[in-house]
């Protein structure tokens, strides 16, 4: 038997607004079923991706598949299989809950017979059942996430992209959303999550792809990437600038690989120092250490 | 560098039927109409207040004001002339202005169209539905001036149940015409002189509340270029008396109108929403 086509197949992805180069022959495979992240700084071009994949920004160069249609030609019927949650909430504020759905229902095409059901397992997912009256206004933060994500789900999409989906939140909040998509997830629904933030990529995806300046740097499962690029072990040094300076100096003389974190330099591959390593807390290598060690340390 | 997963989880969500998808699909026309009614269920009362007493008070401030000084124009009661008018001023209001600011509102501010367009919906039908649904507000509100006039003696016609179709395919060019106005205008502030150049003159020179035959040669000629003045004219003759050719005449600027702006309203949206 055949393995089924990846949910998402991108192939040398270009996208140019005028001088800046958005994305920057773009590499991307989101098999069905799985959890995709993609993981970047501001202006890595993750946004400009997805809306690539929703035909809204038309690529220059290279081929997209969503779902097996070809883009942008073929966009309409992949999107009829797909969801979509934006990172700026565009709720209808003056509607209420049960009717953003309702809208939603029918954008989706959502058999007649099948609409009530459909708003009623959406409201389920966002676990605002009795809210359903509220205007939109009247809602938290944390419900409006939770309903742009329903929104998404109305029509039981294959495949759901996620851009930033908890940015701005409170942790706890987070938390209750990283929930939601773990049961996506686990329902076989394909995701390609974008997010800057490591730990909801480390937890949420199977895979990640590291992107940076339009281009991905890196793809794998988190702990993959995470031994390949920063080892087993991080040293952090901490001390006043003079001494995060000799650190550096020193790391460079023997070819460690270090990153900044703001009060401390982090030497990664501790477990191969060999009893050289300068005095410091040791602790396991993460997502980060990849993060920022293929990302730059830099902000754009 | 291509991903992949650890693992392909072998259950997926049943999808629900789908449909064929093609260009000016039903179903997306009906997914951005559905959207508009919905909507319009939180404001309606206000739009139909105000499309309710701004005729009357057109009609109440030319009627009985100009009319004190002018008792008929063209064999026409002066208050008779003036309602049949103000129909086109109500179609021009109730659709151009509400394309103007509400599509440059929900692609700017409230990224409502991004919304609409990562489901299966194109621009063109995107646009569609939009103008559809104010032409068919224009169509509604576009009677109220001879509801009005009715109260003030205007004697019913059965012309008149061709206004609404009158005010409805006139509204769909100047709905069309507001969405390309916000689809190539790079701030709200803009429409300032889109509103003083273009509208207003084209409202005052459709033939509303004087005759056209009283300005200048050259003025005239421009008026016929004016798709309000065909309105004006249609609507007169139904309430009055169809004119046969001269009628199909007007019908016919009208659609062209409505054809070209539909269609210009399209690509400036598309420039606008797809990059």
């Amino acid at each position: 038997m055949s393995p089924s086509p990846p949910a998402i197949r991108l192939r040398g992805v270009v996208k140019r607004y005028g001088e800046v180069t958005a994305v920057a022959g773009l590499d991307l495979d989101v098999p069905e079923g799985t959890c995709v992240g993609l993981l970047g700084p501001n202006g890595a071009g993750k946004s400009t991706t997805m809306r690539l994949l929703t035909a809204q920004s038309i690529a220059d160069e290279g081929s997209l598949e969503v779902l097996g249609h070809r883009l942008p030609g073929d966009s309409k019927s992949s999107r009829a299989l797909m969801g979509v949650t934006p990172q700026l909430d565009n709720l209808d504020t003056t509607l209420t809950v049960e009717q953003n759905l309702l809208v939603f229902t029918y954008l989706y095409r959502v058999p007649r017979a099948e609409r009530r059901a459909a708003i009623e397992r959406a409201l389920e997912i966002a676990n605002l059942g009795d809210r359903r009256g509220a205007k939109v206004d009247e809602l938290s933060g944390g419900m409006r996430r939770r309903l742009l994500i329903a929104r998404a789900l109305v029509h039981r999409p294959r495949l759901v992209l996620l851009d930033e989906p908890t940015v701005g939140l409170d942790p706890q909040v987070r938390q209750e959303l990283w929930a939601l998509i773990d049961q996506l997830r686990n329902e076989g629904t394909s995701i390609l999550m974008s997010t800057h933030y490591i730990e909801e990529a480390q937890r949420l995806a199977d895979t990640v792809t590291v992107m940076a300046s339009g281009r991905a740097v890196a793809v794998g499962p988190p702990s993959d990437l995470v031994r390949e690029h920063a080892g087993r072990e991080a040293l952090e040094v901490y001390g006043p600038p003079a001494r995060l300076r000799e650190v550096e100096a020193e790391a460079r003389e023997h070819g460690w690989p270090t990153r900044r974190t703001g009060t401390s330099v982090t030497i990664l591959r501790a477990e191969e120092l060999d009893g050289l390593a300068p005095e410091g807390e040791r602790r396991t290598a993460n997502l980060e250490d990849v993060f920022v060690l293929l990302t730059g340390e830099e902000v754009a | 560098m291509a991903a992949t997963a650890e693992t392909a989880r072998p259950s997926r969500p049943p999808a629900a039927p789908r449909r064929r998808v093609g260009r000016l699909d039903r179903d997306a026309l009906a997914g951005v109409l559905v959207r508009e009614v919905v909507n319009f269920s939180s404001y309606w009362r206000s739009t139909t207040f105000s499309s309710t007493v701004e005729p009357t008070i057109y009609l109440l401030a030319f009627g009985f004001g100009f009319g004190a000084l002018v008792s008929q124009v063209n064999g026409l009661d002066y208050v008779e002339f003036v309602g049949t008018g103000t129909v086109a001023t109500a179609v021009l209001f109730s659709s151009v202005f509400p394309a103007m600011f509400g599509t440059f509102v929900k692609y700017q501010f409230q990224k409502t169209y991004d919304a609409i367009l990562a489901a299966p919906v194109d621009t063109e039908e995107l646009v569609t539905g939009e103008v559809l649904w104010m032409a068919c507000r224009a169509g509604t509100y576009g009677c109220m001036p001879l509801l009005v006039s009715m109260v003030f003696g205007l004697d019913p016609s059965w012309g008149m149940l061709t206004v609404p179709f009158i005010a409805f395919l006139t509204g769909l060019g100047w709905a069309s015409f507001g969405v390309f106005i916000a689809g190539v205008m790079k701030s709200i502030e803009n429409f300032n002189y889109v509103t003083s150049i273009v509208i207003t003159p084209l409202f005052l020179t459709a033939g509303t509340y004087f005759p056209i035959d009283q300005l200048p040669e050259w003025a005239q000629v421009a008026a016929n270029l004016n798709p309000l003045y065909h309105c004006v004219q249609l609507v007169r003759h139904a309430v009055f008396g169809f004119e046969g050719w001269v009628d199909l005449y007007h019908v016919a600027v009208i659609a062209a109108f409505g054809l070209a702006a539909w269609r210009l309203a399209i690509r400036a949206m598309e420039r606008k929403l797809v990059n």
